[in-house]
């Protein structure tokens, strides 16, 4: 066992872990989050993505120890208040860039990092920075939409 | 039409904790002292097995009990199949846990509970099984025989006796699978003293599954509570009644605590239900100016292992849906649903008739080709013109009777919306990088609304909120939001004070479902019945005390007042009315897919330059909703088409047992499509005239886009799917 102390969404986290145990189980179980989906357990899917230090990393290709004292942002830090959504979400919302819904956070995370790279992308380079997420629902085309009407407004 | 009301595209209700992160899935479901399941699965194919030695895992740390099929009620009852009964393939159906024999590699044999699941994946090492491995039967044509099923109609050696031309073809469809983003899971509690159970994780029919676990117990239903939670896609897959659906209640009543079992992916894709397998010998006999005079088709249908609850589902679909938008003089169907060592079958969306479509629309282009006829004409000029329409098969044991349609209305539409003389202009133009261009287009009939009947019920409440209980569900396709609408059309209750609750038995004492595009068919007609009793009740009784006429009260979120005298007011009662829906009858929705592609015949790869789908769907409730559906379908289709296999090894290993190599599309090989939703045929069979939606995006892909493939390679594309080394194939033959 192994205690580690990692920052998610801004509250600091601690925890005795077992080396063997992901990332994105230490964040589900031991920070309560579950918005971070597993959709795969093998890195293909996306769904468990979250941001490291502010860039994308797929929480079941980590084990929780690689993350001790570093910062992590999961989709429950997105919005602002329990009253509002982050310009990405409303788009979104406003898109129909979801349906089931369970791919959604993974996207997100993914999205709201290459929007901060990338804050004009075409729909071309919104497609391929989209490719490392599996979406079985929508057919990504209003996912395409949504992160285009988000990269307008926060322009 | 109101601002939110049916034909509007009110955002979805469903959204906001889904976006937050706030959502409830299965895994993300905990009880108090929750302890975890592992399904222990069959390594082999075929094998024979006398014993299984769990002593050492049994001792190992966090291990509480271990379940085989000798700790089963009569070592296990077999699960029933819930549509297209047969009474020949029960003898075929699957049991909750092998005994002494397994058929397929991922059968499950044992149930191991433990403190946690890594715990228990520890303990499953330790486990003996004695396995002798038998032969292994994988070629369908070598299967048994689980159900065999011959449909005619008209005299089809008389209508091949006079043709001018016959097309013979054998056509292959491979294996492959909804694959819902969320795998599977189950939580389940069982209260000793109440002598009760509760189920969490159902999707798609929880009454029904109710009533088949109850029976796999020998319970009273009452006894039984199921509930859904936020479900990640089912695609017809996700919740049908498995044998852990059985396994996981069990083991919480023998351990006496809440068992959770969540699927990972590796077990998913060898345990969840595989679809689409299918070998046509079909035989087309036209006439020189081709008119169409015969369809004959004898298919094989790989069940898989067991019969499970659709097992007989897809092979019925296709054999009914076969003939399409056509009007065949005669039509003779035969298949043969065969057992074989590989996961067993169930329904994928538009299931058997994405199989069925690829044949037909394959078959009629290669018969255009034939009789140099034009592809768009030979369709046209066979089309079905009288409505009804009676096909004369059967679906399950409803007569397939096409209810509306204008199958030239739509033609025209489509060809016109989606520049069709222009794709046909690009078509004939080089491309620029040395690609084969092709254009393939696809016509299907759809169907809608099975299952007889739905309940619905709404409450009001004295504030004015609204509460609709439906016996539908919701698996992401925005069934919340459509069934909100058609309530606040019909009751005058404003969209944003209604509320859709759904997927708990206590809760709601019946329902069917959501599947087979019933859910706004079916249920939407449940709650605008339940909303239209509502609304008079309430007029009725304020009429009564306001001494006025019922059509001169206005009915707000405030109460119902005199129109143009609001002092002459009452509030609003609490009040709750229940209304059911019962239709013996489908609707038939009917659409097209255009495809244009491009081929790259050095790598194989199919580029789609532009794809459209127009669609007659009586009445959309919300478009953007219906758009969706139409979009996230086709790309399933083209999944199917392109990318999706399940192989196996010569000894049935499956070859796809991860997301690297069972290839879903991404957003590079998805693009976006054009769609056209029409409602020039709405259904005469339920007061909303709506016909289902979910289906139609997935139903033709197949044909279109292999057709399109065969126009460009200028060889006859008779194989799904067309991957890289098919098409390498196709282009050097
Ligand atoms: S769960 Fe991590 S990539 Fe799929
Ligand atoms: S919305 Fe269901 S997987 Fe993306």
């Amino acid at each position: 066992m192994r205690k580690i102390a990692v920052q998610i969404n801004g509250r600091v986290v601690e925890g005795e872990v077992e080396p063997r145990l992901l990332l994105g189980d230490f964040i589900r179980d031991n920070a309560g989050l579950t918005g971070t989906h597993f959709g795969c357990e093998h890195g293909v899917c996306g769904a468990c993505t979250v941001q490291l230090d502010g860039e994308p990393v797929r929480s079941c290709l980590m084990f929780a120890v690689q993350a001790h004292g570093r910062r992590i942002a999961t989709v429950e830090g997105m919005a602002p208040s329990a009253t509002e959504l982050h310009p990405l979400q409303q788009a979104f919302h406003e898109s129909h860039a979801l349906q089931c819904g369970f791919c959604t956070p993974g996207i997100l995370m993914t999205m709201e990092a290459f929007l901060r790279a990338e804050p004009d992308p075409s729909p071309e380079r919104i497609r391929a920075a989209l490719a490392g997420n599996l979406c079985r629902c929508t057919g990504y085309q209003n996912i395409v939409t949504g992160v285009r009407l988000a990269a307008d407004r926060m322009k | 039409m109101e601002l939110h009301g049916i034909g509007a595209s009110p955002l979805r209700k469903e959204d906001w904790p889904l976006l937050r992160g706030e959502g409830t899935f299965i895994a993300d479901f905990k009880r108090p002292g929750m302890v975890h399941a592992l399904v222990v699965r069959s390594p082999f194919a075929h094998a024979r097995f006398r014993h299984i030695d769990g002593s050492a895992a049994l001792q190992a740390r966090g291990v509480i009990d271990l379940i085989t099929a000798a700790e089963l009620p009569d070592r296990g009852r077999p699960i029933p199949t819930r549509m297209f009964k047969d009474e020949a393939a029960n003898r075929f159906l699957q049991k909750p846990l092998a005994d002494g024999e397994v058929r397929y590699s991922g059968e499950p044999v044992a149930l191991l509970i433990a403190e946690s699941r890594y715990l228990a994946e520890d303990a499953a090492e330790l486990l003996s099984i004695d396995y002798e491995p038998l032969e292994v039967v994988l070629d369908p044509d070598a299967g048994t025989v689980a159900g065999h099923l011959v449909v005619e109609r008209g005299n089809i050696e008389a209508a091949f006796a006079q043709a001018d031309e016959v097309i013979k073809e054998e056509f292959r469809i491979q294996r492959h699978a909804a694959t819902p983003l969320e795998t599977r899971g189950l939580v389940a509690e069982f209260d000793a003293g109440a002598q009760t159970l509760t189920v969490w994780g159902a999707a798609k029919i929880p009454h029904v599954n109710r009533r088949i676990l109850a029976q796999l117990l020998g319970w009273e239903e009452s006894r039984i509570r199921l509930v859904e939670l936020h479900v990640g896609g089912g695609f017809g897959a996700r919740g049908e009644f498995y044998p852990e659906d059985f396994l996981i209640p069990f083991g919480a009543m023998r351990v006496g605590r809440p068992v959770a079992w969540i699927e990972d992916r590796e077990e998913s894709l060898r345990a969840m239900n595989h679809s689409r397998e299918q070998v046509h010998r079909v035989e087309l006999a036209l006439k020189a100016d081709g008119t169409f005079l015969g369809l004959k088709d004898t298919f094989v249908n790989n069940t898989g292992a067991y019969v499970r609850t659709h097992g007989m589902t897809v092979p019925g679909l296709s054999i009914s849906m076969l003939p399409g938008p056509y009007a065949w003089p005669a039509y003779r169907g035969e298949y043969h649903s065969v057992l074989t060592n590989k996961t067993p079958c169930g329904t994928y969306r538009s299931p058997g008739r994405f199989e069925v479509n690829f044949v037909r629309e394959r078959l009629i282009d290669i018969a255009a080709n034939r009789l140099g006829i034009d592809k768009v004409e030979i369709r046209r000029r066979n089309f079905i013109h009288e409505f009804p329409h009676d096909t004369g098969t059967l679906f399950d044991e409803h007569p397939v009777v096409y209810d509306s349609g204008d199958y030239s209305l739509l033609l025209d539409k489509a060809l016109e919306a989606f520049d069709y003389s222009g794709l046909k202009r690009w078509r004939a133009q080089r491309s620029p990088d040395g690609f084969k261009r092709g254009l393939g287009i696809a016509f299907f009939v759809e169907k809608a609304g099975p299952a007889e009947r739905e309940y619905a019920r709404v409450e009001l409440t004295d504030s004015g909120d609204v509460t609709v209980y439906t016996g539908t569900v919701s698996l992401g396709q925005g069934m919340e939001t459509t069934l909100a609408q058609v309530c606040s059309t019909h009751l005058g209750l404003p969209f944003e004070r209604v509320t859709v609750k759904h997927g708990d038995t206590a809760v709601i004492p019946e329902g069917m479902g959501s599947f087979g595009s019933r859910a706004a068919m079916m249920g939407g007609a449940a709650v605008m019945g339940a909303a239209v009793k509502l609304r008079r009740r309430l007029l009725e009784r304020a009429a009564e005390e306001l001494e006025a006429a019922p059509d001169d009260l206005v009915l707000t979120v405030d109460g119902i007042a005199v129109r143009g005298a609001p002092s002459r007011s009452v509030p609003l009662p609490s009040m709750s009315v229940e209304d059911r829906f019962v239709c013996e009858l489908l609707g038939f929705p009917y659409g097209i897919h255009v495809a244009a592609v491009e081929v790259d015949t050095g790598t194989g790869a199919v580029g789609v330059h532009r794809y459209a789908v127009a669609y007659d769907i009586g009445r959309a409730i919300n478009p953007v909703i219906v758009r969706g559906q139409i979009a996230g379908g086709f790309a399933q289709g083209l999944g199917g088409v392109l990318l999706e296999e399940f192989a196996f090894d010569a000894n049935g290993q499956p070859l796809a047992a991860s997301f690297m190599d069972y290839l879903l599309p991404t957003s590079e090989e998805v693009p976006d499509i054009d769609m056209l939703i029409t409602e020039d045929a709405p259904s005469p069979h339920n007061p909303l005239g709506v016909k289902g939606a979910g289906e139609g995006g997935t139903a033709a892909v197949g044909g279109a886009i292999a057709n399109a493939v065969a126009d460009a390679l200028g060889v006859e594309v008779t194989q799904l799917p067309l991957s890289p080394k098919r098409i390498t194939e196709l282009a050097s033959a």
